[in-house]
């Protein structure tokens, strides 16, 4: 599988990240460089294997149900870039 | 323009919120309408670090909802993170559910037109809930919210199987009360903790596959579920008509203007890329963890309204309204435990209590009647003790004092003059003072009895029994 | 001989006759970063004005004979990514160089019951991506056995606070190597627990499956103290495991004898310089004459393991790393025209190249259409890697290999090749995918920079590691060299 400049401008659009034209082009080729090596994988047959999420085999690890103190808003806006009337304020959603 | 040429085919994707007292993956509260951001940790808010702990109770609400909706269990269920950039969303993900949700294959049943018609529902899962964005500065920014984040939802996705906007209704309309007898929810859609999303689309009768569908969201109301479908639906057979192409798009509804607008967006087409949440474990659902939920749900409303029909000879309809929600039913049961006559409680609930509900956009929780008040009043009825009349003045003292009937009569005097002696004595002063009626009835004007039963009543403010106001009044003229 | 060269025991002693106070040992910390943080630059963050609060606390505790936490008194180091209420905490990343973190960790918690004294944020790769300290977006951290070499990272800070005498122990994390690693090429003792043992809540998450924090020390048995400190069930990490946490101080007994050590042939293979591979050769004969036996084996997916690695950790780091969205803390960038602007401009000023490439990457293997090829497969790859671990050690008691294939190497020799870079890891990767423990204690040196010796248990038995370790060092003179700062 090989990666190109478009695929690469389209990854980094969904990473939320602005890539200029070199930062582009050294991606491309370091991430194919690193995808190529990852095709090694490919000589192992996994057909039967399952994969791991995790190595530890637990399950069901719930709590109760129960309210425990929220945080006092200073402490939730204490590092807020902008804020106005207790919330966090940000540029329009819609354009 | 018309929709007869074409099948219209919705499938309907509800989140409810399940009312846990404090959120799916922290401890804050859930609690509805607290001051902005006061209910919010380090968890909740994403900060660096934090860890997802499941709330034992929000996976057992779950189960409890897939369940009543004659869902399979999952043995083997797990989380996913999707991922997506959104101010309302902490993380940049969303903890859900992608291959393997709690609910698989259910169905309910939903009556329209007097049909019964089954829905499938493709699956259930378990997922938190965004924040709430607020547009300040002309629409230039926006304030966040966070308190909603972590709100534990159930989100129900249905099969296609919904012909009609109507169907989407009533389909919509049993789901809440399934989830209401479940208490799993106050599916309230006022307060979003019920929300519905839809897709639909047409295709001529008899094509095998389906047409190009829209998405269509903001929806905030059962009304404006049926309004919006309808709308879409017209919109879409338009442009058929003109031998057009639907787009596939999402569309947003706006009740004021009762129309559909698409929701362009810059974005590029989503790309969730969900994989395991490795800050969570593994799902095992044993039969014996599943038998002990399936022993906590109640009766639900299609059992309910069976047995109303056959246990209380009430007529399908009757039932079917009545059992649309639990409080409903539950008032219906309560009330039967001090009057046998089961058609009237219905009457009273259908009629009186639901016409002030709706009149005064109230629920049954915010009004204090009691069944105990409604039984007993219509006992008073059966008795004689007061007029139908009386009884709707008792019954709208009822509902805003909680007060018993009894006590409504006797602090208010609204016994029925049911004494011929003091009746008598108020026919013989109507008859006196309205001559004119009086030669019009004998003059074979039978119409004039009614304007003298009318004086009567008025002089006895309301309390005479009009069964012998009647007959005194007709045995006085007779003479 | 300093203050710090002594052994914990030691200086509880002196503490206990009060031929030492806490305020001295907070001294001799920064005295040693007066003297020598220019040249190391190991912290990120100093608190010397909390720091000195404590120890005045801890004397006045002496004073009164209260009973006293298993740490006490001792100058601590924590590495940037652990997060500290009210201290400022930036994984070494411009996108959080203004955030004060609104909590604590639960192992800053537990360093506080134990009472030792924390005195600063320790320098690292920008969220602990990379293996040599160079991709901390504030400066590269030096090693202390020669300023021009790299310390080896993530952890790089950690590890050099402890050689430089700036620390007397310190915390770092691992992900694939990111504590033992930098223990190696600094001539200390580095400890990746099982994954599970030590809680990760407030361990700002690279791969939330891999990630580990552990202790990095002087010697062995100050490496038993901190992990019997740090260790245990945490209901706030759903991932913790809930075990009876052991007496590791008890476990080291100086016995081996009868233990049954497996070599992996791929762990002295072609990549393994000579002169690391001779160290660790040496180091079997050691264990042998202390009566462990020693065999060589195979854990044949070995080559695997990087690929696998870095797939996975990609993945997961894309989708962590999403958080940091200018919205609600670090550093958002100025006037955005709008909301994706924000997004787009905040990411890229806040994020190195390093930290960038590898979000590519994770987001790339889970975009559609491909997480198949690329993360359900390394998943996968992942079960083989561990069997192997668990075929081992169905008949060994440990694993035994370098820690790294060479020494620590020169700064900026190594940043143009990200892949080069990665390969570093290959030694220690298996083992954070299998999730089992490793140690690297110090066994030899290289022209003049120090090898490191790594011990790998069976999941939960930290114990037996840290006894061959303690035996090992018991008998060598390695881990007494000082670097001549």
């Amino acid at each position: 599988m090989t990666i190109h400049v478009k695929d690469v401008e389209h990854v980094a659009k969904l990473a939320r990240l602005n890539l200029n034209a070199e930062e582009e082009q050294m991606f491309t080729e370091q991430l194919n460089a690193i995808l190529q090596y990852a095709e090694k994988l490919n000589e192992l047959n996994t057909d039967d294997v399952e994969p791991t999420t995790h190595v530890l085999h637990l399950s069901n690890v719930m709590r109760e149900d129960e309210v425990r103190d929220s945080l006092p808003i200073e402490k939730v806006l204490l590092n807020a870039p902008d804020e106005e009337d207790g919330q966090i304020k940000v540029p329009a959603v819609l354009e | 323009m018309s929709t007869s040429k074409y099948e219209t085919v919705i499938g309907l994707e509800v989140h409810v919120e399940l009312h846990t007292k404090s959120k799916i993956f922290c401890g804050c509260s859930t609690e509805f309408g607290a001051p902005a951001n006061t209910h919010t940790c380090p968890i909740c808010l994403g900060h660096p670090g934090v860890l997802p702990v499941l709330n034992r109770q929000a996976v057992e609400y779950a189960m409890k909802a897939a369940m009543a909706l004659n869902c399979t269990i999952a043995d083997v269920s797990k989380f996913d993170r999707k991922n997506y950039f959104y101010p309302d969303s902490p993380k940049a993900y969303q903890i859900s559910q992608y291959d393997k949700p709690i609910g698989e294959n259910g169905w309910i049943d939903i009556e329209v037109d007097g049909k019964t018609k089954r829905i499938g529902i493709t699956r259930l899962h378990l997922e938190e809930d965004a924040g709430k964005l607020t547009h300040v500065d002309g629409g230039y920014a926006s304030l966040v919210d966070f308190n909603r984040v972590g709100t534990p939802l159930v989100e129900i996705v249905s099969e296609p199987d919904i012909s009609s906007p109507e169907e989407a209704r009533a389909y919509l309309e049993k789901l809440r009360a399934i989830m209401q007898y479940c208490e799993v929810s106050d599916v309230k859609m006022e307060e979003g903790s019920l929300r519905c999303d839809a897709n639909i689309s047409l295709r001529p009768y008899g094509q095998k596959e389906l047409g190009t569908k829209a998405e269509l969201k903001n929806m905030n109301s059962f009304r404006g579920v049926q309004r919006g479908l309808e709308y879409e639906q017209l919109r879409q057979a338009d442009i058929l008509d003109d031998g057009g192409q639907v787009v596939q798009e999402t569309r947003r509804w706006d009740e004021a203007q009762g129309k559909t607008f698409s929701m362009r967006s810059k974005e590029e087409a989503h790309d969730y890329r969900y994989f395991p949440d490795p800050d969570l474990v593994t799902l095992h659902i044993d039969e014996a963890w599943k038998e002990r939920i399936r022993a906590t749900i109640p009766e639900l409303p299609d059992a309910r309204k069976a047995r109303y029909t056959s246990e209380f000879n009430l007529p399908s309809y009757d039932a079917e309204v009545i059992t649309s929600s639990k409080q409903l039913a539950d008032l219906f049961e309560e009330s039967l435990k001090y009057t046998k006559d089961a058609k009237s409680v219905a009457n009273w609930i259908m009629g009186d209590l639901l016409g002030y509900l709706n009149s005064n956009g109230l629920e049954l929780s915010d009004v204090q009647i009691t069944g105990q008040g409604l039984g007993e009043m219509i006992g008073l009825i059966e008795k004689g003790t007061i007029s139908s009349k009386i009884a709707k003045t008792v019954f709208k003292e009822m509902i805003t004092s909680g007060k018993l009937p009894q006590q409504i009569v006797e602090e208010q005097g609204l016994v029925q003059i049911s004494d011929e002696g003091a009746i008598l004595a108020i026919v013989n002063e109507v008859i006196a003072a309205n001559p004119a009626s009086v030669e019009d009835y004998k003059a074979g004007k039978d119409k004039a009895i009614g304007f003298l039963v009318g004086q009567v009543m008025k002089l006895s403010k309301g309390k005479a029994n009009p069964g012998l106001v009647n007959k005194l009044l007709v045995d006085a003229l007779k003479r | 001989m300093t203050l710090f060269d002594l052994r914990l025991q030691e200086i509880h002693n002196k503490l206990r006759s009060k031929e030492l106070s806490v305020s001295d040992l907070v001294d001799e910390a920064f005295g040693k970063i007066n003297e020598r943080e220019d040249r190391v630059k190991a912290y990120l963050t100093l608190d010397e004005e909390q720091a000195r609060s404590t120890a005045k606390k801890l004397d006045d505790k002496l004073a009164s004979n209260e009973p006293k936490g298993l740490l006490f008194g001792l100058p601590a180091g924590i590495k940037d990514n652990i997060v500290t209420e009210g201290l400022r905490t930036t994984c070494a990343s411009q996108f959080l160089s203004n955030y004060n973190p609104i909590y604590d960790a639960t192992v800053v918690t537990k360093l506080k019951q134990a009472e030792s004294v924390t005195i600063g944020k320790l320098n690292m790769d920008e969220f602990a991506m990379g293996g040599s300290t160079e991709n901390s977006s504030f400066y590269p951290t030096r090693n202390p056995w020669n300023l021009d070499y790299v310390p080896g990272g993530s952890s790089g800070g950690s590890a050099a606070a402890v050689a430089a005498g700036e620390a007397y122990f310190t915390l770092g994390s691992d992900t694939g190597g990111s504590i033992r690693q930098p223990a190696s090429y600094c001539g200390v003792v580095g400890l990746k627990p099982t994954y599970g043992l030590v809680s990760r809540f407030g361990l700002v998450a690279f791969a939330s499956s891999l990630d580990q924090i552990g202790p990095i020390t002087k010697n062995v048995e100050d490496a038993a103290y901190v992990l019997q400190a740090i260790a245990g069930y945490d209901k706030m990490d759903s991932t913790s495991a809930n075990i009876e946490i052991p007496d590791y101080i008890s476990a080291l007994t100086g016995d081996i004898r009868g233990l049954r050590i497996a070599v992996p042939k791929e762990y002295m293979g072609e990549g393994v310089d000579p002169a690391v591979k001779e160290s660790v050769m040496a180091s079997l004969r050691v264990l042998e004459s202390l009566g462990a036996e020693w065999e060589e084996v195979s854990l044949p997916h070995t080559e695997y393991a990087v690929a696998a690695y870095y797939l996975l950790a990609s993945s997961e780091a894309s989708s962590n790393l999403a958080r940091f969205d200018g919205v609600r803390y670090g550093v958002r960038a100025d006037n955005p025209d709008n909301l994706l602007d924000l997004y787009h401009k905040s990411r890229s000023q806040g994020f190195g190249s390093e930290v960038k490439r590898r979000i590519m990457l994770g987001t790339y293997a889970l975009s559609s259409g491909y997480y198949d090829a690329y993360y359900l497969k390394a998943q996968k790859v992942r079960t083989l890697i561990k069997r192997d671990f668990d075929e081992v050690f169905a008949k060994y008691d440990i694993i035994v290999g370098p820690t790294a294939p060479t020494t620590a190497f020169r700064i900026g020799s190594q940043v143009d090749n990200p892949l080069t870079m990665y390969l570093n890891d290959i030694l220690t990767i298996p083992v954070s995918l299998a999730g089992v423990p490793a140690l690297s204690v110090p066994c030899g040196f290289a022209e003049g920079l120090p090898v490191g010796l790594q011990i790998i248990g069976k999941p939960f038995d930290e114990s037996t590691i840290l006894r061959v370790a303690h035996a090992f060092e018991a008998n060598t003179e390695h881990h007494k060299q000082r670097p001549n700062l």
